[in-house]
């Protein structure tokens, strides 16, 4: 769905629709609790989102109704800690991605956890086998104090194989539906390591993994470090350089053209606001050998909005972008980036944008 | 009695009527409460059974001490909140 997209907020849920005169806010849910991540209705209109309150916790969310009216579920639980058992706690912080693969629901948490549901999101497993990993109480933080599992590629021909991107703690891919796991992030480059473990897959911070629906071997990363491509399905990985930055957070992979996708860059690394304070989004359209600045519409003076690593989405036909700021900003475009315009420029931070 | 009684914020997310039960500790106690309401034990607690780190608990008038264990002892008329820390928001 095309004319429906969605925006999780600091303050809630936002539901957009484009209309003739452009995109409009239709209808906000959870009005003043933090949504941190959303899956968009399927075809019988049942979605998720998950929410962050304050002072009791994460929660999980349903709605049959495309986001009507919605009913509490049983948000993913992590088993009880063994005592002495190294790494984070083993508390649901957040809920951080929420993707559909065939018949089941996967969910990203803070802590790197990963759960799945085959009821449609009524009941959560958590994957023993990557929580289990040795290398995984190795993982390290990025940007929240815990590890963050936020990326989860399903996989267009096999609803058994996912690719999944840990902030700190690589890349990872399974054939098997989770019963076993591989590092897959070679060639990615950690520089904020020491210069012996620069190249060490379990420390990568990929900011978020991108698959090319049509084409599902190419992926694109947006890392700490910079901006990776993999056309192999993640068993290497090459940089690529943009400007004026290849610093970031988001990335949005065209859902056709495998040499197509999307970035929106800022000052690594910690002045994280966009370059010049003037808003872009980089473009590439061959394969990452050169990007384009994308700025019409978009502010070009004292402009200190960051885009979080879910705040940019592309549809289903590659041709609309949805992108939204840390401070409340939320463009659209029709044609692929080349313009832009303001949905809103004082909506609540925003966390993930979806369309659907 | 003790009389357990949650902050009214809650009724937002949850019934979270008063609770009057024979406890000798808190964790009887709030387990009491979440016998009558099992949805609200996920909003006081985490899932390691801990309280939350922005839920405040006062036992007549004290703060409570053991915010893993919940061993804190009570009285057979003791009255306890359940509020919102200010360190949640």
């Amino acid at each position: 769905m095309n004319d429906r997209a969605w925006a999780a907020t600091r303050k809630g849920l936002f539901e957009l629709r484009r209309r003739a005169s452009g995109w409009q806010v239709e209808r906000l849910s959870f009005v003043a609790d933090p949504v941190t991540m959303l899956l968009p209705p399927d075809a019988s209109g049942h979605m998720l989102a998950g929410l962050s309150l304050g002072h009791f916790g994460a929660k999980l969310q349903a709605s049959d109704d495309a986001g009507k009216t919605w009913r509490e579920v049983a948000a993913p639980s992590f088993p009880p800690q063994p005592a002495g058992a190294e790494g984070p706690a083993w508390k649901l912080e957040q809920v951080f991605a929420l993707e559909r693969s065939g018949e089941a629901i996967w969910c990203g948490t803070i802590p790197g956890g990963l759960f799945v549901s085959r009821d449609k999101g009524e009941s959560w497993q958590l994957d023993e086998t990557l929580w289990g990993d040795p290398r995984r109480v190795q993982w390290m933080g990025g940007g929240n104090p815990a590890p963050a599992l936020h990326s989860i590629c399903a996989h267009p021909a096999d609803a058994n194989e996912l690719l999944i991107g840990v902030s700190c703690g690589g890349a990872w891919r399974t054939t098997d539906g989770g019963r076993t796991w591989g590092l897959r992030a070679k060639g990615m480059r950690a520089d904020f390591m020491p210069p012996e473990l620069a190249g060490d897959e379990n420390s990568q911070d990929p900011h978020l993994i991108a698959r090319c629906r049509d084409v599902p071997d190419v992926l694109w990363c947006q890392h700490h470090c910079g901006i990776f491509r993999s056309a192999d399905n993640g068993a290497s990985w090459q940089e690529l350089q943009a400007e004026p930055s290849s610093f970031g957070f988001a990335v949005a992979a065209h859902p056709h053209d495998p040499n197509t996708a999307w970035f929106a860059p800022a000052i690594k690394d910690e002045r994280r606001i966009p370059v010049d304070a003037a808003l872009c989004v980089t473009r590439t359209r061959d394969g990452g050998r050169t990007f384009e600045a994308l700025r019409t519409g978009l502010p070009q003076q004292h402009c200190y909005d960051l885009i979080y690593r879910h705040g940019l989405a592309v549809d289903d036909r590659g041709e609309q972008l949805v992108m939204g700021s840390t401070t409340g900003g939320l463009w659209a475009s029709g044609d692929a980036g080349e313009s832009w315009q303001t949905v809103s420029a004082h909506l609540p931070p925003i966390y993930a944008v979806k369309f659907g | 009695m003790a009389l357990v009684e949650f902050t009214p914020q809650l009724r937002r997310f949850v019934d979270a009527p008063s609770c009057r039960c024979e406890a000798a500790t808190l964790r009887e106690a709030l387990d009491a409460a979440f016998a009558e309401q099992p949805r609200l034990r996920g909003y006081i607690l985490d899932e390691q059974g801990h309280l939350r780190v922005n839920v405040v608990v006062f036992i007549d008038g004290r703060r409570a001490r053991d915010l893993r264990g919940l061993s804190d002892p009570l009285r057979a008329d003791s009255r306890i909140h359940v509020l919102q820390a200010l360190s949640g928001g």
